[in-house]
């Protein structure tokens, strides 16, 4: 039976991604943020997960705004990086397994979530930082990864609730495969922040404070608020948030916080993280 | 329909802003290639006459006014390619439309840590 080991959520500055290519990971600025991740390495040692999902949310690199899915899920062998734009350096292909999405995009499909599916994916940071934070001394992807992209460029975005339900549905799903597999979810984005507007600049430390907790033993707390109550309480580009409540929600039952980190500012972020299994 | 949310100093890019700044947004969309953002170097206005760019549009990008690019329905995720190619990071963006120098922006970050 597959198995859902445990979910990692982090931020997915695209300044830590310079700040690793220039080896920066000691630097008084950057330590408190790259220091979090020593216990996630420490447990993804030991657990060693066999796959990872991941949400995240595409920055304008594979989906213009000629197609925007709400939610996409990636059916290929390998997912590509590729410039962004703005000078942060390409990493290499990651490995996809096709077969597993089609199984997970089957199962989204009989339980009503109509994604649209992706054989050609190109992946950007919210993607590839997470595993140069969770895997430092990999050059490669050392997991194969599933995809799961969450439109957050155009509104209306998915209500919280729905990616919440969205992440609750492929825990199940996978729970109910036979295949002897440790699945790990991750969801990148977040926390407060807004790139955009003479608002730019804002963090929530209070929210994002109270959401973390909330994610231990009340998941659903931020399910409460609409899209546009989220982006007042933690900005723009904060409401990727959702990818943390997706992550979350795939875990079954009762969890334990084993690591969690929250720093301000890298960039213009309020940078967090936490990794939770079944307790 | 339920009445549009107004937040202080955010626009949500809804369907008005993505049919206001389709052809600016493509725009900046081009530039995760290098080619083109030397392409846009090389020839600002020939690159925003090839997509179409509106005199709204075209204005904000020549003057660098990024309030001004929202305000024609730039996209940020998009219009941050169009930063790159300045060499502007995001706190830049901020200084930009905030009005505040570097420096007090990089203290109204650390002040939301306090």
């Amino acid at each position: 039976m597959a198995k859902i080991v445990g979910a990692i959520t982090t931020s997915h500055i695209p300044g830590s991604g310079r700040a690793i290519a220039n080896n920066l990971q000691e630097d008084p600025y950057w330590k408190p943020f790259f220091d979090g991740f020593k216990p996630v390495h420490e447990w993804l040692s030991k657990v060693k997960p066999d796959v990872a999902v991941v949400f995240y949310n595409d920055h304008g690199l594979n989906f213009f705004l000629d197609k925007m899915p709400t939610f996409s899920v990636g059916a290929a062998k390998e997912y590509l990086n590729a410039d962004e734009g703005w000078g942060i350096p390409t990493l290499p292909p990651f490995k996809g397994n096709a077969d597993l999405s089609w199984k997970l995009i089957n199962g989204l499909i009989d339980h009503e979530f109509d994604i649209t599916t992706c054989q050609k994916m190109l992946v950007d940071h919210d993607f590839t930082l997470p595993f140069k934070l969770l895997w430092p001394n990999e050059k490669e992807c050392p997991v194969p990864t599933i995809p799961v992209c969450i439109n957050t460029v155009q509104f209306p975005l998915p209500s919280a609730k729905r990616c919440f339900d969205l992440g609750k549905t492929v825990g199940e799903i996978i729970q109910s495969w036979d295949d002897d597999l440790k699945v790990v979810m991750i969801g990148t984005g977040g926390l407060s922040h807004q790139l955009d507007g003479e608002r730019a600049g804002f963090i929530n430390k209070e929210f994002d404070t109270a959401f973390m907790h909330s994610l231990i033993d009340n998941p659903r707390f931020a399910t409460q608020y609409t899209i546009e109550e989220l982006v007042e309480l933690t900005g723009t580009q904060g409401v990727e948030l959702v990818m943390w409540l997706a992550a979350r929600g795939a875990l079954p039952g009762k969890v334990k916080q084993i690591a969690s980190n929250y720093h301000i500012p890298i960039s213009n972020t309020a940078a967090g993280m936490m990794l939770f299994e079944n307790s | 329909m339920s009445e549009k949310k107004v937040i202080f100093g955010t626009t949500l890019f809804d369907g008005t802003q993505a049919q206001k700044g389709y052809e600016l947004n493509a725009m900046c969309y081009s530039f995760n290639e290098l080619a083109n953002r030397e392409k846009f170097k090389a020839n600002e206005e020939a690159y925003m006459k090839e997509y179409e760019l509106n005199h709204e549009q075209a204005k904000a990008i020549r003057d660098r006014n990024v309030l001004g690019l929202i305000a024609a329905g730039g996209n940020v995720y998009y219009l941050a390619k169009f930063a790159g190619i300045l060499g502007l990071d995001v706190q830049d963006l901020g200084v930009l439309q905030t009005g505040v120098t570097k420096e007090e922006f990089k203290a109204r970050l650390l002040a939301a840590g306090a």
